[in-house]
């Protein structure tokens, strides 16, 4: 077998034995696996951002190609910076201020189509069917009637501006319980998901348990617990 | 008797197609497909007698009128009516008297050719049955990009509607203090810091995981520089770790801004606010790694979480942190539901900023909303009548034309 793909399983058992470790309790083999998990991703978000956005999109078209315009976020860039000089702190400010306006900009139209009339159109539907001239009452219409119950209930739950009495806290009522139904829903599909992730560190631990693997899994394991018991010895020693 | 008459009738329409003789396409017009960023043409012409299964429409395009010109869609000419195509009544006349086409690119030599904006493009139609023949006049367009999209004219619409409402609302607000109902989590923030200070623990903010272009994560620095107050008043301290450089400034600016307003800028520390990194689990190992040996009493998760949401409120309940979460993350809402004292569902983030600061713009906006929401219950409802009647009495086209207006395009 390759090195490289050997070195890559016990790194892989070793590193996931580590975070898993943490299930007994906060220790050494977990915060080495937390703090190198951090250098690598900040080490890796550094390297894309130099070589996938830096380069190809702001120093190559202004050096390279003089497309003068990328001078203006270039400018808003350096902007930042000054935030490393307390007193000269505030034309930080205006990028941030470009950064708020420009978002906003974005959002409220992209909003208004994607969270107001979509909503609506998904819920605007007839609530029978009709085959020709025969007219029907089906599941389907059936549902189409909870959507619309679940969609005016749960907007009447969000209303701020009134106080949840009477009639509207029945509503209201009715809308939370609309919400924690999908809550409900989400919450086990997600839970599924979650498993068949667990299944997949499971499966490569497995994996590497094998002879092919010179028994990664279980030496590891084993050391690992061998640390705790060492540690917990001289722990109590010293306590002593 | 009966069998032959039906045969009769049976022959005479099969056979219509065949007795109407192939004429040129009327009104063939080629021109910039409209509220586009370009790239495309539309061919359309008005549809014929003799347009049934039997007869096919064959489109060409050229780069000069003289060709060579290259096939680039064959159809029945039963089809590509411009009823077919999905867009509002105000923008485009959906009616089944004229037909249409769509050209964004041709095949030429065997490599397929986008078109180019600002050039010119020959287009001609051949009709044929299969037998006869006959080809149109050649018409010509350049496709060019639109600055106005009218397919989003409602948007616009509401848009403007909207900010007046929400302008009056703000107007009002400035004047008197508007009515909001009571949020349970927010009266629990006074009880999460008020034991924080008792336990001599430090709070841990959380912003979520999206940029400053996110609504959310505007509504959690708001509730952020609320909460900041009341820990510079009591002399808690307080944590905020993140995962975006620009939020972080941001943050940085609001927490000494609320130390600077509770009249305890001394109490202010600059690495309050601190940047783990920008990947997501790693993030959220960190943050429950400082959790577990920090042991915070009160944990606020409020703005846009992803999958992190469950992690960071699990180890937050395990070492027993009075938790408050309010997110907009619909698919995350039940793990805060479940592991959390207390969750801000949704647009209640975004009330419990104006909740918390009264500031009148917020409290305006929010009215604002609320009018929004009942605008969109009555849309719904009488959306919905329209449709079911649309169904009942066959009207659909008529219907179709108000809920248009309700429509996303």
């Amino acid at each position: 077998m390759d090195l490289s793909i050997l070195l890559g399983a016990w790194v892989a058992a070793g590193l996931t034995l580590f975070i898993f470790s943490f299930l007994y309790k906060d220790n050494f083999f977990f915060k080495l696996g937390e703090h190198l998990y951090i250098g690598v991703s900040v080490g890796y978000s550094i390297t894309l951002l130099i070589f996938k956005f830096m380069r190809p999109k702001w120093f190559t078209p202004l050096f390279g190609e003089h497309q003068w315009i990328l001078l203006i976020p270039t400018l808003l860039g350096i902007l930042i910076l000054t935030r490393f000089i307390p007193r000269l702190s505030w034309p930080s400010r205006l990028t941030f201020a470009f950064i708020f306006g420009f978002g906003a900009g974005l959002t409220i139209p992209r909003s208004i189509s994607g969270y107001i009339l979509q909503q609506i159109q998904g819920t605007v539907i007839p609530m029978i069917t009709k085959e020709g001239t025969q007219i029907s009452y089906t599941f389907r219409d059936f549902s189409n009637l909870l959507v619309f119950i679940g969609v005016l209930t749960v907007l009447i739950y969000f209303f701020f501006s009134v106080e949840h009495k009477g009639a509207i806290n029945i509503l209201s009522r009715i809308g939370i319980l609309f919400l924690m139904i999908s809550f409900g829903a989400s919450f086990g599909y997600t839970a599924m998901a979650r498993m068949s992730l667990l299944f997949g560190r499971c499966y490569d631990l497995t994996l590497f348990s094998s002879k092919r693997y010179y028994y990664a899994t279980p030496i590891l394991l084993c050391l690992i617990i061998l640390c705790f018991l060492i540690h917990h010895v001289l722990s109590k020693k010293h306590s002593v | 008797m009966r069998s032959i008459f039906h045969l009769l009738i049976f022959l005479l329409i099969e056979g219509q197609a065949f007795s109407q003789e192939l004429t040129p396409p009327k009104e063939l017009k080629a021109f910039d497909a409209p509220y586009d960023s370009g790239n495309v043409l539309y061919l359309t012409w008005k549809g014929m007698p003799y347009d049934s299964e039997k007869v096919d429409y064959i489109v060409y395009i050229s780069e000069s009128e003289e060709g060579p010109f290259f096939e680039i869609g064959r159809f029945k000419s039963n089809t590509h009516f411009k009823a077919d195509k999905n867009w509002p009544a105000w923008a485009w006349k959906r009616t089944t008297e004229y037909h249409y086409f769509e050209i964004s690119s041709f095949i030429k030599e065997g490599k397929e050719i986008p078109l180019e904006n600002g050039k010119t493009y020959f287009l001609k139609l051949l009709v044929t049955d299969g037998i006869k023949q006959v080809k149109s006049n050649v018409v010509s367009a350049f496709p060019k990009g639109n600055l106005f999209n009218l397919l989003k004219l409602n948007n616009l619409i509401y848009m403007i509607i909207f900010s007046v409402i929400i302008l009056w609302f703000i107007a009002r607000a400035k004047k008197r203090e508007l009515f909001l109902r009571k949020i349970p989590a927010l009266e629990a923030i006074e009880e999460a810091i008020g034991r924080s200070t008792e336990m001599g623990r430090p709070i841990y903010f959380l912003t979520g995981r999206l940029g400053m272009s996110s609504v959310s994560t505007i509504a959690s620095t708001i509730i952020l520089g609320e909460v900041a107050k009341k820990v510079a008043t009591y002399g808690t301290e307080i944590k905020v770790p993140h995962t975006d450089p620009i939020v972080m400034s941001v943050c940085q600016e609001i927490t000494k801004q609320a130390y600077i307003s509770a009249g305890r800028p001394d109490a202010y520390r600059e690495d309050s606010n601190f940047f783990i990194t920008e990947d997501q689990f790693s993030y959220t190992a960190a943050v429950d790694g400082l959790m577990v040996r920090e042991k915070p009493a009160a944990c606020f998760y409020m703005g846009y979480y992803y999958a992190e949401s469950l992690l960071l409120s699990e180890v937050g309940a395990s070492i027993g942190a009075i938790q408050i979460a309010g997110t907009d993350a619909e698919h995350q809402l039940p793990f805060f539901v479940t592991t959390c004292d207390y969750t801000l569902i949704g647009e209640e983030l975004y009330a419990a900023s104006a909740y918390l600061s009264k500031n009148p713009v917020l409290m305006g906006t929010l009215r604002g909303q609320d009018v929004g929401k009942g605008f969109l219950m009555g849309a719904v409802f009488i959306g919905t009548g329209l449709a079911t009647l649309g169904t009942i009495t066959g009207a659909m086209q008529i219907v179709s034309f108000v809920l248009d207006w309700f429509k996303g395009f």
